[in-house]
């Protein structure tokens, strides 16, 4: 270990960290085990650094949290790892029910259907909508084709439409 | 383009990944089909409440405080000592043990065999070295040229050779860490397939061990006191080639 080391770490590692712990806190469901995936995460990025060579910063550190959390989950959460079907030619589940529009006032319920996601759908959203990442950075985070992440991105935000679309039912 | 295939590409659209040419036609699409314009719609209403929904954590302070923290001990090892200082020595002791003991607690967790971690390792740094584009830290197919380059990095000598005979070209070297220590990666390609060959010294001989893993093929194996794991994208029967080549 290098003081540089430390230096890197603090420079490209830290700056990052919130976002490191929001994947982290929408992956693992509560704040204790998100906290020890974030620090555990981190670490494994210092043991890395000397294997980040420019690029964006964010998304390799992301990806080194979706890695840490995903084998935490697989460990002490068998079953929430459950792999889907990720067919890109699947059409668009239920395209009959119309969609409706979302309002603000809705961010309570969003926060709700989207914990209520699959695991990788959940993954797509967050790195896309509250991250900002492009699909190519989330198809390297995710470590799967961008045709993949287009169809993830695309059922998940059919599943938040039909959660809401159903609430607008039972009114 | 039927209305089907417009659903999926509104999601590219929204997210501003459609090329130029398929935005057009799919913007004239909007303007003549209501379901879809409305759908639309709704597309981007939903994407506006999820980024003004307030839904991002922040991360907590404590976690912050315990990285901080990290850093300055790890800053704090390594300034220069012009005398013997014994405070000094015992902080480092004491730091190095509790990191030590950090370091398997986080790489060794409860009920995931030493074996099985490692080769996770071994597959998350082949990934890596792919992913980050940083597969060699020095550049050769001359084996005189990457065998001196890990002198003074690693505490022991791998055995470097070229096999590009048997086809298997090397194509550099680079420092890793596996098992919580540093240690050789020889890289070498065949046809297209990279391959990954983690180096380290070995108590023990072992015999081969093939088995997948996330779709990669990993050999695991010990000889004439040198520990090697062989990971790639190939198939085993190529990669087996490897390991008996390297363990010769």
């Amino acid at each position: 270990m290098s003081a540089n080391e430390a230096e890197q770490f603090e420079r490209i590692v830290l700056p990052h960290l919130d976002a490191a712990y929001n994947l982290a806190r929408w992956l693992a469901g509560n704040d204790h085990d998100a906290e020890d995936i974030a620090q555990e995460a981190c670490v494994r990025a210092f043991r890395f650094i000397g294997g980040h060579r420019g690029g964006d910063a964010r998304a390799w550190l992301l990806a080194i949290v979706r890695n840490t959390a995903f084998s935490w989950l697989k460990k002490n959460r068998p079953h929430a790892v459950v792999s889907i079907d990720d067919d890109e030619l699947a059409q668009i589940e239920d395209q009959t029910v119309p969609a409706g529009a979302f309002h603000r006032a809705d961010a309570g319920a969003l926060r709700a259907a989207l914990e209520a996601l699959p695991l990788e759908f959940r993954e797509a959203i967050v790195l896309r909508e509250l991250e900002g990442l492009s699909y190519k950075e989330i198809a390297e985070v995710a470590e799967v084709p961008v045709g993949t992440v287009m169809s993830r991105i695309a059922r998940a935000r059919r599943q938040l439409q039909n959660h809401f679309s159903q609430k607008e039912g039972e009114k | 383009m039927n209305c089907a295939e417009i659903r999926l590409l509104l999601h590219a659209h929204a997210d501003g990944e459609l090329d130029a040419a398929n935005s057009l036609e799919l913007e004239r699409h909007l303007k003549t089909c209501a379901a879809c314009a409305a759908e639309n719609k709704s597309l981007q209403s939903l994407q506006a409440a999820l980024r003004d929904g307030d839904l991002n954590f922040r991360a907590p302070d404590s976690l912050k405080k315990d990285l901080r923290q990290f850093v300055r001990d790890l800053g704090e090892v390594e300034k220069p000592r012009k005398e013997f200082n014994p405070q000094r020595l015992w902080k480092i002791l004491a730091f190095g043990a509790t990191a030590f003991a950090l370091l398997m607690l986080f790489l060794r967790p409860a009920g995931i065999s030493a074996t099985d971690e490692l080769l996770n390792e071994a597959v998350a740094s082949h990934v890596r070295s792919l992913q980050a584009e940083h597969l060699t830290d020095v550049v050769s197919s001359d084996q005189h040229t990457v065998k001196p380059w890990f002198d003074g990095k690693i505490d022991f000598a791998p055995d470097v050779k070229d096999f590009a005979a048997q086809g298997f070209p090397l194509i550099g070297g680079r420092l890793d860490y596996l098992d919580s220590r540093a240690v050789a990666a020889l890289v070498y390609r065949h046809n297209k397939h990279f391959i990954n060959v983690f180096v380290w010294p070995a108590a023990d001989a072992m015999k081969p061990e093939i088995q997948m893993r996330r779709g990669y093929a990993v050999i695991n194996c010990a000889t004439n006191g040198l520990h090697y794991c062989l990971v790639s994208d190939m198939n085993t029967t190529d990669l087996n080639e490897l390991a008996g080549l390297c363990g010769q």
